[in-house]
């Protein structure tokens, strides 16, 4: 049997909505971090399902920009983690309020 | 699209990577089963016809992005820190939202697909070029000025990290 779009936008909804769990629910910063790699992940599988379902490339080159857009997120946002860990000795995102007034 | 007795275990190993990567305590391990995750996203790509972006999850998510993850953690020292906290009110009540989020979005992906009869022309897939000529040729030809944009916004993040980690006090 074969496995049609509907299978692979179903395991893309689930695999968004475990990184979404895990944005909400955890409180370290590079979990929060990982987390949103696997939702941007999801996009980008349900990117190639549509791609292939149309039998058209616009939808793989889109993934391209996707991965790098994660790729300057990453970057930016562990060199932030590194130097709130520098200043605080700490990544709870709880404990974060340093832009409270 | 691939065959079920494929993309079912495939399928499975990406969901339990996914829940083992939010559960689990040590973020080593966190970043170890997102690896696994990737992989078999990237097996999925294979499967969609898309071998060159298989190479390219592989390479650049599993690869690069992974190793700065890990060696970040292993930097800091942060395998241990804060793992999921029970018991605290606020904790409990955006576990709720979490929930409610994930149900909603089970139930519009549910009515989406199964409610209206399914997708159309599901069945009947054209053939398809998936050469990575052809999509070198798309993206310099109709995507050129969004790839140049990724040029800028590349550029934008090394100062932005170079600034960031503070390179003329380490330096001196």
């Amino acid at each position: 049997m074969e496995a049609n779009l509907e299978w692979y936008i179903g395991l893309s909804t689930i695999l968004f909505t475990i990184g979404a769990l895990g944005v909400l629910t955890r409180r370290n910063a590079i979990i929060i971090f990982m987390s949103v790699e696997m939702m941007l992940n999801a996009a980008n599988l349900a990117f190639v399902a549509f791609a292939r379902h149309h039998a058209n490339l616009d939808g793989q080159l889109f993934v391209f920009f996707v991965m790098t857009v994660a790729a300057a997120e990453v970057a930016v946002g562990l060199a932030l983690i590194v130097a709130i860990f520098r200043s605080k000795q700490n990544i709870n995102v709880d404990d974060l309020n340093l832009l409270k007034g | 699209m691939g065959n079920l007795i494929l993309f079912i275990p495939l399928a499975v190993v990406a969901i339990a990577a996914a829940v083992g990567m939010v559960i689990s305590r040590n973020a080593v391990h966190s970043a170890l089963f997102l690896v696994v995750n990737f992989a078999s996203v990237a097996v999925l790509y294979i499967l969609l016809e898309a071998p060159f972006l298989a190479m390219v999850q592989v390479t650049v998510y599993a690869g690069a992005i992974m190793v700065l993850f890990l060696f970040v953690i292993m930097l800091l020292g942060a395998e241990q820190l804060s793992g999921l906290q029970g018991g605290s009110q606020r904790a409990l009540v955006e576990r709720g939202i979490a929930g409610v989020l994930a149900l909603v979005l089970v139930v519009i992906f549910a009515i989406a697909t199964f409610g209206g009869g399914g997708i159309e022309g599901a069945a009947n897939l054209e053939p398809m070029d998936t050469a990575p000529q052809s999509l070198g040729l798309l993206l310099f030809n109709a995507y050129v000025l969004p790839f140049e944009l990724t040029a800028v916004l590349l550029l934008a993040a090394t100062i932005g990290v170079a600034v960031l980690s503070d390179f003329k006090k380490g330096g001196k």
